[in-house]
């Protein structure tokens, strides 16, 4: 079993090995966890790790929305971030909002900006314990733009400039690193200040709709070494772990350095079905779902999926790699969805092992399935009677 | 609050003149707190 | 056997914030500021007790004198700081 590399001393990034063990078995309840509420979007980003557009019929009602977050309080699940698709769209969207507060549960909120009008920028001024996201892909429209869709840019920003006027304090502002991009992280950084904002950096995985342009966006091996050095220098910039990969560069990134997928998170999907993280929509990665008998609690506490998971971790063909320690073989999305055996190394080991794997086994890669492609189109009177 | 902790995790000590379950907690005594940065944790968007 | 760290003073009475949430684990606890976000481990099932029952004894001090023993008793009292530090108990 991997040991992480040490215990922590006061003000150092890196978590205590007790700590980390322990969230690697698995707690008895999420600390948090994301939540799909819908996989309608008015949007159609060609990376998409949902492969969202069209809504699903089977999709949770609200009275089965609202068992889900009475169970996330009985759970004393923490908060939940709720994404999609664009979760907005629905349009009892901010009444859960207001019910999972209510019932004490956190919320934060990822958005592409579309329905953050005025007014509901002042009324999510007014709201306690909601955190808003908006997405961009790009520091400006061009780069943005060709992989969020035309126009897109622009809606972010005036959603971010909507959310400023209204005086709604730190929103945050989350960008997928791609080839395209990653050499605007200073712009990014300039515009989070600019904003008052949080920056969040995340890493492109081969999900959903990323596996068909996952090969000619995600960012070089030159550009990986460049964006770890910069994380390095930047403790405040916020990065979910994604890029605990990276840690086997030399210096462990700020964070916990694992996978808390199915262990610490997990993801609730538009019609109830449960996995691993939002990167796995795949039935090998599904544990069950919350309209099955004992709901969500019994799905994370034992689900052959999840049990599985909080096992400790064999090393396979990274047991030789001096870096194991440290990277821990890196993302299991993104090994699983180029074709790679879980138990080896990531497609961008940053050694260039996963390259070379990949290249012995091209063609090999599980289809993603078809998705929920075809954007919905936003009415042009959105249904918020307060505007 | 409902206790979530399973009975069955709990480790077995030598019993001792003083009740204490957490002398190897000591050592180092940072490890009693320990802040986590998760906001943003992965598989989160 | 008071001690002072930046603002914290073990003589006076503390409460865990009504902003904190403090959820029992099989290894002590886990606490989450929902003002501030902020999440923390607490290593020890006995130091999440203490801070729940912190605001029923006279003091700090008082608290871990009753179920700490002394020589526990600096390591403990660094803890509280810290939480007092971010805010997770704060002075009645």
């Amino acid at each position: 079993m991997p040991v992480s590399t040490g215990p922590a001393g006061p003000g150092t990034a890196e978590p205590g090995s007790g700590l980390t063990d322990q969230l690697k078995a698995g707690l008895d309840a999420p600390i948090c966890l994301t939540w799909e509420i819908t996989y309608g979007c008015n949007l159609a980003c060609i990376h998409c790790l949902s492969s969202s557009g069209r809504r699903d019929r089977r999709e949770l009602t609200t009275s089965e929305a609202q068992a889900v977050i009475d169970e996330l309080h009985d759970l004393q699940v923490f908060y939940v971030n709720i994404g999609g698709g664009e979760p907005t769209i629905r349009s009892d969207f901010y009444d859960l909002v207001d019910y999972a507060v209510g019932r004490g549960v956190g919320v934060k909120f990822s958005t592409n900006g579309s329905t953050i009008t005025g007014e509901r920028a002042r009324r999510l001024a007014g709201a306690d314990y909601v955190d808003v996201q908006i997405s961009i892909d790009g520091a400006d429209a061009a780069t943005n733009d060709a992989v969020r869709g035309e126009g897109s840019y622009a809606v972010a920003r005036r959603a971010m400039d909507h959310l400023a006027d209204a005086g709604f304090g730190p929103f945050k502002i989350s960008v997928v690193v791609t080839r395209q991009n990653t050499g605007q992280l200073d712009a990014f950084e300039a515009l989070a200040a600019a904003y008052g904002a949080q920056l969040r950096l995340t890493r492109l995985r081969p999900s959903g709709r990323g596996a068909d342009s996952w090969a000619r966006l995600h960012p070089t091996q030159a550009q990986q070494v460049d964006l770890y050095h910069w994380l390095l220098d930047r403790p405040d910039v916020l990065t979910g772990d994604s890029f605990f990969h990276l840690s086997a560069l030399g210096e462990a990134l700020p964070g916990l350095n694992l996978c808390g997928a199915g262990r610490v998170v997990c993801l609730i999907d538009p019609i109830g079905d449960v996995y691993a993280c939002p990167f796995v929509l795949h039935p090998e990665f599904r544990a069950g779902s919350v309209r099955d008998p004992g709901g969500f609690a019994r799905v994370w506490r034992q689900s052959e999926l999840f049990l599985e998971l909080r096992q400790p971790a064999s090393a396979g063909a990274c047991a030789s790699c001096g870096s194991y320690d440290a990277c821990q073989g890196g993302c299991m999305a993104a090994k699983f969805f180029t074709g790679l055996p879980l138990d080896g190394p990531d497609p961008e080991c940053v050694k260039g092992l996963g390259e070379v794997l990949l290249g012995q086994r091209a063609g090999t890669a599980p289809s993603p399935g078809p998705g929920h492609s075809v954007p919905v189109r936003l009415r042009s009177r959105l249904r918020d009677s307060t505007r | 609050m409902a206790p979530m902790n399973n009975p069955e995790n709990a480790v077995a000590l030598p019993l001792t003149t003083e009740p204490d379950a957490d002398s190897d907690e000591l050592v180092a005594e940072d490890l009693l707190v320990e802040e986590i940065s998760i906001d943003g944790m992965c598989g989160v968007y | 056997m008071t001690e002072f760290t930046g603002g914290f003073d073990a003589s006076a009475r503390y409460r865990l914030d009504p902003q904190v949430a403090l959820r029992p684990e099989p290894f002590g606890a886990l606490a989450y500021h929902y003002g501030s976000r902020r999440l923390t481990f607490l290593r020890s099932a006995r130091l999440a007790e203490m801070v729940r029952d912190l605001e029923h004894h006279d003091s700090v001090q008082a608290a871990v004198n009753a179920s700490v023993p002394e020589v526990q008793r600096p390591a403990y009292l660094r803890a509280l700081a810290s939480l007092a530090d971010s805010r997770f108990i704060r002075a009645c």
